[in-house]
């Protein structure tokens, strides 16, 4: 019991971060209609940018503000420079420019601060743990990361429905001509757009740290999970990411958690291990078969 | 229209005949690893042809196509592992370290493969075909990753492989004769399925699949012929790169590789037959000689392949148009990419019309 709990809050730990990233993929693709493959590269900037501001300065403040800006500014930079020609373009071109970019950034990491992995440490305020039931104890930064992600969530849902901007990108969503032809500058609200999803991207990778080792490749990881977040919530939709992400993020966790333990009684342990590991990662790839199999859509399909 | 079929086929051939002869030249110009680089560039040509059927014929973005490339090559290195073990594959079929059997059974079981994941990802168009396409190929790769007894994350070695019909695969210039010989197969079956009247529906479903629906054509199953076809191309050239490299595992079907194939073919030039055989050749090429470099050489691949993709439309195909191309080819030229049409999810109903 103790064991399930704490493999459910690992799980929305989990969605939480998908969520962050699966938000600005899927805003992305919703306004400007661009499949961004590179987004992962933006969730390892973040990374990167905040484990060395911390090991350089042991300032947690610090290494957040650093993780924040470097990848809202290499996001906005990215797209000024190379998606804002691809909004156009079919979705093969935009593949293919973003796979470029994914080796440019991952070989660029490379070069930088080399293969080895960077080890980050909790922030001293936020180690420890907490007692979230009698006899369950829970470590305070994970609960931080989850109460981070659902303030995001409901940022974003105030922000996208109750504000002006918000108005806009509902709007650029739905007819993207007839905002330009009402005198909005589409541009710069595409590149807000594209900054704000590349700072939740970078919120993800600089709270991954910590849990996670931050190396070159880290995005694609996460990236082809988010993936499969953005197609089960339904492309374009806030509200499905956050659904289809904390729904990954559970039932990952929770194969991964029992099912190696279900194969150790009828198979050797280093197998079952292996083999378990390997069928705990398929899972949510079946759950997304499973839900297209239902929903081609995805569960909240953004225009019905 | 006719003409330039007639132009590109007669210079595929031409290119063919004088790749025949890389063996002989090699030795005579003091490199002979050259032939070992050819057969690997007719090897990813086969693949890269395949999904080109996909890509540039059907308009059907499959970001996973090197899962059927791994799954062909598994086919071998799992039945070489149970003939040198000498216990037969779940107790029933047994192994086998002969071509003639292994190929296939490789291009069988990528077919299969291919008929299963495309049945499922067809269901979808545009974004969400290309994410689940990859992600498919992603759980594959899991799956080869964590089974331990064919090697798991390391893989499997091929020692000894059988003659086929007297040749020792062994011999490089054997295995590239036999590599290009497949690719001329290959190409010639791709020619003839693009001018069917399959093909022609396929590249109606590009150009306007609602179209195609309503002129009362199953688009759905035009297209999953399409994709079972290019997985079983794709699995012949998985085959054949084991037995190549004598070696088989997971990094074979690894996400970058499906990138890899689809960079080859918007490289050589989509839509074209001789496009992803010459994509094949620059990016193999390109990545050696950037590989003998520096071993940073992908920080200099990935800007690379943005500026072609913004830059140079057509590829390698569309460039050799443009400086030989006479206004009256013009007319002839394949739809440049910024003329298909963003695919757009159709609804289920007319999708299966």
């Amino acid at each position: 019991m103790a064991l399930l709990l704490e493999q459910l809050l690992n799980g929305v730990q989990l969605g939480v971060m998908l969520f962050l990233l699966a938000a600005g993929l899927t805003l992305v693709f919703g306004i400007m209609g661009v499949i961004n493959l590179a987004h992962g590269s933006l969730y390892m900037v973040g990374a990167y940018a905040a484990a060395v501001t911390a090991s350089a300065t042991g300032s947690a403040i610090l290494s957040l503000l650093a993780g924040l800006v470097a990848a809202a500014a290499v996001g906005m930079a990215l797209e000024y420079v190379v998606l804002r020609r691809l909004y156009a373009r079919d979705h093969l071109d935009q593949v293919l420019a973003t796979f470029g970019l994914i080796l440019f950034f991952n070989q660029g990491m490379v070069l930088l601060f080399g293969r080895q992995p960077l080890f980050v440490d909790v922030p001293e305020a936020l180690q420890g743990f907490v007692r979230v039931l009698p006899g369950i104890d829970y470590p305070v930064y994970r609960l931080v990361i989850i109460a981070i992600g659902l303030m995001v969530a409901f940022g974003l849902y105030w922000l996208i429905q109750r504000t002006r901007i918000g108005m806009l990108v509902r709007a650029g969503a739905t007819h993207r001509e007839m905002v330009r032809a009402l005198g909005v500058d589409v541009r710069l609200l595409y590149t807000l757009v594209f900054g704000l999803g590349a700072l939740l991207a970078g919120l993800a990778g600089l709270m991954a740290g910590p849990i996670l080792s931050v190396q070159p490749g880290m995005g694609e990881q996460i990236l082809i999970t988010t993936f499969v977040v953005v197609v089960i919530g339904g492309i374009g939709s806030v509200r499905g990411a956050l659904f289809g992400a904390v729904l990954v993020g559970v039932v990952d966790t929770m194969l991964r958690a029992y099912v190696p333990g279900l194969l150790r009684e009828v198979m050797a342990g280093s197998e079952a291990d292996a083999l378990g590991a390997g069928l705990a990662s398929m899972g949510v790839y079946l759950l997304m078969a499973l839900v297209l199999l239902v929903k081609p859509r995805g569960l909240f399909p953004a225009h019905a | 229209m006719r003409n330039l079929w007639r132009d590109e086929r007669s210079w595929t051939v031409l290119l063919l005949v004088l790749a025949a002869f890389i063996p002989v030249v090699a030795p005579m110009l003091d490199s002979p690893a050259t032939t070992g680089l050819a057969t690997r560039i007719a090897i990813y040509a086969i693949a890269a042809s395949s999904l080109n059927l996909l890509l540039g014929q059907g308009g059907l973005v499959s970001f996973g196509h090197a899962a059927y490339f791994g799954l062909g090559g598994y086919v071998v290195g799992i039945l070489y592992a149970h003939w040198s073990s000498g216990d037969p594959f779940l107790g029933l079929i047994p192994g086998s370290n002969d071509l003639l059997v292994t190929m296939p059974l490789a291009i069988l079981v990528g077919g299969l493969g291919a008929a299963i994941i495309g049945a499922l990802s067809l269901r979808t168009a545009g974004v969400q075909f290309i994410m689940i396409t990859l992600a498919f190929a992603q759980m594959l790769f899991f799956l080869f990753v964590s089974l331990q007894a064919y090697g798991g994350d390391d893989g499997l070695a091929i020692r000894r492989v059988a003659p086929v019909l007297g040749m020792n695969l062994r011999d490089p210039a054997t295995l590239y004769w036999i590599c290009l010989g497949l690719l001329a197969l290959w190409l010639f079956l791709m020619d003839r399925v693009t001018r069917s009247r399959f093909g022609r529906v396929l590249a109606g479903v590009r150009q306007g699949e609602r179209r195609m629906a309503a002129i009362g054509i199953r688009t759905y199953l035009y297209k999953l012929v399409a994709f079972v076809i290019a997985g079983m191309g794709a699995a012949m050239a998985g085959a054949l790169m084991v037995n190549y490299a004598r070696f088989v595992s997971p990094d074979m079907m690894h996400w970058t590789k499906s990138g890899e194939l689809m960079v080859m073919v918007i490289l050589g030039g989509l839509g074209t037959l001789v496009g992803p055989v010459l994509g094949a050749a620059a990016l193999v090429g390109l990545e050696y000689t950037l590989s003998g470099l520096t071993e940073h050489w992908q920080f200099v691949l990935g800007p690379i392949l943005v500026v072609i993709v913004l830059f140079a439309r057509g590829g390698l195909m569309g460039a050799v148009r443009r400086i030989a191309g006479p206004p009256a080819l013009h007319n002839a030229q394949p739809l440049p990419p910024a003329e298909l049409p963003p695919a757009k999810p159709v609804p289920e109903s007319a999708a299966h019309g």
